[in-house]
Parts: C-alpha cells; sequence; structure tokens
C-alpha cells in the first residue's frame, strides 16, 4: 500500500508543471508593485502607449485602423514572435509596431527601448495580461526556433556559460545574492528597478549576454528574435504578466 | 509634461481616512552619476510634493538625489468637504506640474 502511494505521489509530481514565473523569486514588496497598477511605474510607459495608440500621425493613427485595442488587440502580444511573411523571417511585437509605423504611417520607426517604442509595447502586452504565452503554431517558425533553442543551450563568452546552465540548471539558486529564476519571458516588457525604468526582452538578453561577457548582437538582430521565439516555446501555457515588475 | 498617475476615491463620506498614491514620471538624475563618457550627468529631481485640498496645503514631502527615478508617493487624508484635490510636484531646471482631481464627499 505504501509502495502504491509514493508511486502516485511520484506520477503526480511528475505531471505537474515545475515552471515558475519570475515573479515567484522575488521578495514580496516587488510582488506587491506588480500586483497593483497604481504602484506599478511600467504604468507610466501604458499610458504614453494609450496616447500613441490614438495619435495621429500623417492623419492616421494605430487607432483608425485597429479600433480599441481592448479588443482588437487582445491576445495579440501572447502570439509574438510571429513569422513575417514579406520578410520571411520572424519579427517580434516592438519590430511588427515599426512595420505599421513605417508602412502605414509613413513615418520614421521608433528607435529600440525608446519611450514611444516602449510604451506601444507595454500598451499593447498589458491587453494580454492574464492570457496564456500563446506561440503560433506556424511550421515556417519551425527552423527559428530550433536556432533559438541552440543558442539557448550554446555556452558563450569569457565565462562561457549558456543560458541554460544558470537558467535549467541552476534556477533558485543564487546568483551572488539575487536568486536565479527559471528564464520565462512572460512579463516583458518589464520595469526593472535597477534600470529604473522599462525594457524590453532584449534588453535582458542583451544583459545576460554581457554579463557572461559575450558580444551582445544589436537590437532586432535575428539571433535575438529566434531566442525570444524558444523562450515563448518554453514558456508556452504560462499566464502573462506584462508589464512586469523586477529586482 | 510628464506623466502622473494619481490613485484616490472619487468619493467619501464626510470625515472618512482616504488613501492617495500619486506616481510621476522623473528620471530623478542625482547629478553624481557619470554619462558614457565619463562626465558628471548635472543634478535633475523633483525637490518639492505638496497636495492642497481645496487650497488648503494637507501633505508636502520634500524630495532629494538618491530618490527612485517615477517618484511614488502614498499618503492619507480626511474627507472634509466636496472640491478638488490639487497636487504640485516642483524640480530642478524649472520643473513644475500640477494635476488636480475632483473628490464628492457626502453626508
Amino acid at each position: 500500500m505504501m509502495r502504491y502511494l509514493v508511486l502516485l505521489a511520484a506520477v503526480a509530481s511528475m505531471g505537474a508543471d515545475q515552471r515558475k514565473p519570475g515573479s515567484d523569486f522575488m521578495g514580496e514588496s516587488t510582488r506587491a508593485m506588480q500586483r497593483d497598477d497604481s504602484q506599478n511605474p511600467a504604468m507610466l510607459w501604458v499610458g504614453d502607449g494609450e496616447a500613441l495608440w490614438r495619435d495621429k500621425v500623417n492623419g492616421k493613427s494605430c487607432a483608425g485602423c485597429h479600433a480599441d485595442a481592448a479588443t482588437s488587440m487582445k491576445g495579440v502580444a501572447a502570439r509574438f514572435p510571429a513569422f513575417d511573411p514579406h520578410g520571411k523571417k520572424p519579427v517580434n511585437l516592438a519590430q511588427r509596431i515599426n512595420q505599421c509605423r513605417v508602412a502605414k504611417q509613413d513615418a520614421a520607426p521608433f528607435k529600440p527601448e525608446s519611450k514611444e517604442l516602449l510604451g506601444l509595447e507595454s500598451y499593447l502586452a498589458l491587453q494580454s495580461r492574464g492570457m496564456p504565452v500563446n506561440p503560433p503554431q506556424d511550421k515556417r517558425l519551425k527552423p527559428f526556433t530550433a536556432s533559438g533553442e541552440k543558442l539557448f543551450f550554446q555556452r558563450m563568452g569569457q565565462l562561457n556559460l549558456s543560458c541554460a546552465q544558470c537558467h535549467d540548471d541552476n534556477a533558485g539558486k543564487r546568483l551572488a545574492s539575487s536568486p536565479i529564476p527559471q528564464g520565462h519571458a512572460n512579463a516583458y516588457p518589464i520595469y526593472r528597478l535597477e534600470w529604473q525604468g522599462v525594457g524590453s526582452l532584449q534588453r535582458r538578453l542583451r544583459n545576460c549576454m554581457s554579463g557572461v561577457r559575450a558580444e551582445a548582437p544589436p537590437y532586432g538582430a535575428l539571433e535575438l528574435v529566434e531566442l525570444e521565439l524558444y523562450l515563448a516555446a518554453r514558456a508556452k501555457g504560462m499566464t502573462i504578466e506584462s508589464p512586469g515588475v523586477r529586482p | 509634461m510628464a506623466r502622473a498617475l494619481i490613485t484616490m476615491p472619487k468619493s467619501a463620506k464626510r470625515g472618512e481616512i482616504i488613501e492617495i498614491r500619486a506616481l510621476i514620471g522623473h528620471p530623478m538624475e542625482t547629478g553624481y552619476r557619470p554619462d558614457a563618457n565619463g562626465k558628471t550627468l548635472p543634478r535633475d529631481i523633483i525637490r518639492s510634493f505638496v497636495c492642497r485640498y481645496n487650497g488648503e496645503q494637507v501633505f508636502g514631502a520634500e524630495l532629494h538625489p538618491a530618490m527612485s527615478a517615477n517618484p511614488y508617493i502614498a499618503f492619507h487624508t480626511v474627507a472634509t468637504e466636496s472640491g478638488t484635490l490639487e497636487f504640485t510636484w516642483d524640480g530642478d531646471n524649472g520643473f513644475s506640474q500640477t494635476e488636480t482631481v475632483a473628490i464628492t464627499v457626502s453626508g
């Protein structure tokens, strides 16, 4: 009987989702900041994004085509990165926003990590809050996701570390005084206290890369989008928390 | 103009203690940090925050370097009468911003 119970418990633990969002690894005060929109400084960026959504540029606004983001953009951020049939490669949400801006509004693209781009990205990500990460089941994405996965396990930099060595093998332990999360990207863009501002997933990835003394690819590089794709597949089904707060 | 978010009840009973939360976008540059070229960035902070309830000051704060960017200030006051609360942030380089929020007090 006892042996049977132990076996049952083992089966149950195998079936349970062992994945935890980064917010599970942070202190209670930081969690409280994320939980409450009136305390979450990322809501300042969301406010900027909402204003930009309505602003007309060359006679056209985002809202002019897409109407109310609360309905038209619900679940959209959950599906990015997605395949771009024109460029024949994956694009992330920020790149998709800039594509629209250049093609439809006939305006110069926003700079990476600019207040405007992060504002729109945060505003759109908020429309998917509470929904599961939902990477598209698009066959054309498969080779790119595979490259991203390869990069995740690739040792790099002078410290010769891969993403997996920290975020798979040593998650839950500490790097100096900071807990190592499992590396699930379900809360981006994030307000990071260390940055004193909002940043994208690519900023975080480039941060990690310079942390292991590797040369980080520039913003928008295909390698980073591929890594984002793999991370989306890895976090599939996890609840979106955007805009998150992180220490 | 900076973006400010004020969270407070739209209505309250007379004598009720209400919580007010004020968040404003500001870099709060300390004046001690070097830029990419090693040159010290000039100080740019909010120096003071004041809340006036129908013209009368009910809360004030002095802000200093080393306070975080996008400062968040939460405080309480007593709902005395209907009217407006006026929030003013003043700072370096002539920074000044005022936001007003109406409140209806019953009873």
